[in-house]
């Protein structure tokens, strides 16, 4: 199964901490333990909320929010996507992840929807739909 | 909902395969290891139900494990020259934390060149590569193979017999035997992954854990091994084949399966090793060259976009360094995709008087192919039922009686079974 791993934090605590060299190391010996593994298919890391924005929808009304987004209670600051044979596989790779003790920060991790996953919400037109986008995406990959 | 039996199932998964490797380097005896590892796992099964896991599972079974090694030695030291041997390398080696690390991946590399050994028979590197390079169980493999756990169970015992009887060493080889030596470890991935996906034992449906297996193998040995280019070949090949898998269902071609359905992370992720197999500038290898082969079809939004003059070429250099009759007869469904039937039927024909080939039904079938397209149904009709017969599973032999049918029937030949006569 695949897992989307999240590593969240709180948007209050984005500057508080300035990343150390010391944690580079640490967490490129974790991914090199992940890939030695077998099961990183992927992942990548997130600059600061500051250099992004947010497109909000409330009840009918869209809004645009720049960054930074201090005021929010999860941001995300990285992420992977796993190949695990459990749940409780992902939970025990997740708790190996470099963190520091002063601040709180959570892994999250979810589980990669699969066709069969969306019974019938997944109507032919949905799927012609993600047809598109796949083919769009495919285009990309091999240019 | 997490669990523990499988909290406690996934640690021995992540853990085993180092731990053995460890092991195996300090008392120099894989079946040893193997036996120290599962004592300190029944330990932990004991005491992390009432103590918690520990925070590095890791170290806690090496250190369990060295310790009841320590103690098997000091009593066996006086009876076997071996013991007495041991008990003074043990002295030497490193504290427990240290050597756990394993920071170069030399005690994980140099354990799959064991379980990978020639001197093994295929069956034994398989299962012993499952068990212990894959951290699986021999229940796991017993039942992913479809044989009896005994029997895994023997298969097992006698290659580490086999390995400490040829004083197979624990090493990484030297990078002259590299290219030699890496060749047996790739076959048996990919034995597994194909074991895992193919028919060969009678029916169709694809066993995925079993390919899922053999994938994970694959990038663990293309992150210990990262400047081997056919390493990151063949985790290409492995994620751009599985990438289909949902499409394939039931045996559905290529060229009719609903691109949908392709899974888009093992296609992205694919690609990317073959880039890196290519990036690392060597001549480019068997598996490397079929993945490339495969790319080209992942980068197709329909099977009519496919770049068939780069697949014809791809197979060209794949016939220059694994040459078959396999890869020709491959070749020449490129070639009718990229140059017409004639040219196709050409191919295939220069193929028939191989004697590799007498038995193989695909040339059959590819030949029918050619032929419908050149307007001959009936030739193509008979082809199609002489591979029926040759057909190694049930569901292929079915779906090439119906493809005959079909080409019968656009003959307008009468079918075998219609005999008006017999009609009242």
């Amino acid at each position: 199964m695949k897992v989307l791993v999240m590593i969240t934090g709180s948007g209050a605590d984005e500057d508080k901490i300035a990343p150390t060299e010391q944690m580079f190391v640490e967490m490129n010996a974790y991914n090199q333990q992940l890939a030695e593994a077998g099961i990183m298919l992927g992942g990548e890391g997130l600059l600061p909320t500051s250099t992004g924005a947010k497109v909000v929808f409330d009840k009918g009304v869209t809004t645009v929010v720049d960054g930074p987004f201090t005021e929010a209670k999860e941001i995300v600051a990285g992420y992977w996507i796993w190949e695990v044979s459990s749940l409780e596989e992902a939970v025990e790779w997740a708790k190996r992840c470099p963190h520091g003790d002063e601040l709180t920060s959570s892994l999250q991790i979810r589980r990669l929807a699969t066709v069969e996953d969306f019974g019938d919400a997944y109507t032919p037109e949905v799927a012609a739909q993600e047809d598109r986008v796949a083919a769009t995406i495919r285009e990309q990959q091999g240019a | 909902m997490t669990d523990a039996r499988r909290t406690l199932d996934a640690v021995w998964r992540m853990e085993s395969p180092r731990l053995v490797a460890s092991l195996t380097r300090l008392v120099r005896d894989v079946g040893l290891a193997e036996e120290l590892a599962q004592d300190a796992f029944v330990a932990a099964l004991e005491q992390w139900p009432r103590d918690g896991i520990p925070d590095r599972p890791g170290a806690w079974l090496y250190g369990t494990a060295r310790h009841r090694a320590v103690d098997l030695i000091r009593r066996e030291q006086n009876r076997s020259a071996k013991y007495t041997v041991l008990a003074g390398t043990l002295a030497d080696a490193p504290p427990a934390d240290a050597v756990v690390d394993d920071p170069v991946g030399d005690d994980l590399l140099s354990l799959v060149f064991l379980t990978c050994h020639p001197v093994l028979p295929r069956e034994s590197r398989i299962a012993l590569t499952l068990r212990l390079f894959g951290g699986l169980t021999t229940d796991e493999i017993a039942r992913k193979f479809l044989v009896p756990s005994a029997t895994v169970g023997q298969r097992i015992s006698r290659a580490k017999r086999t390995l400490a009887e040829a004083h197979v060493p624990f090493e990484v080889p030297q990078a002259d035997e590299m290219p030699a030596r890496l060749g047996p470890v790739l076959e048996v991935v990919y034995s597994i992954f194909t074991e895992g996906h193919s028919a060969t034992s009678g029916d169709s449906w694809i066993r995925r854990d079993l390919a899922q297996d053999a994938m994970r193998l694959a990038r663990t040995l293309a992150a210990l091994l990262p400047r081997e280019p056919e390493v990151h070949g063949l985790v290409a090949l492995l994620e751009l084949q599985a990438s289909r898998f949902d499409a394939r269902r039931d045996g559905v071609l290529l060229q009719d399966q609903d691109r949908s359905l392709w899974d888009r992370t093992l296609v992205m992720h694919g690609l990317a090793s073959l880039d890196r197999a290519v990036a690392l500038g060597r001549p480019l290898g068997p598996y490397t060259l079929q993945a490339a082969i495969a790319a080209c079809h992942s980068r197709a939004a329909r099977f009519e976009d496919t770049d068939w003059e780069a697949v014809v070429a791809l197979y060209d250099a794949l016939a220059q360094v694994a040459p078959s009759p396999v890869v020709e007869l491959n070749r020449a469904v490129a070639v009718l995709h990229a140059d017409g039937p004639q040219a196709a039927l050409v191919a295939v024909d220069s193929l028939r008087t191989d004697p590799r080939m007498v038995r193989y039904h695909l040339l059959g079938a590819v030949r029918a192919d050619v032929l419908l397209r050149l307007d001959r149904p009936g030739e193509a009709a008979v082809e199609l039922e002489r591979a029926a017969l040759l057909a190694p599973t049930l569901h292929e032999r079915d779906l090439l009686r119906s493809r005959a049918t079909a080409a019968r029937d656009a003959a307008g030949a009468p079918r075998p079974t219609d005999h008006p006569t017999t009609h009242g």
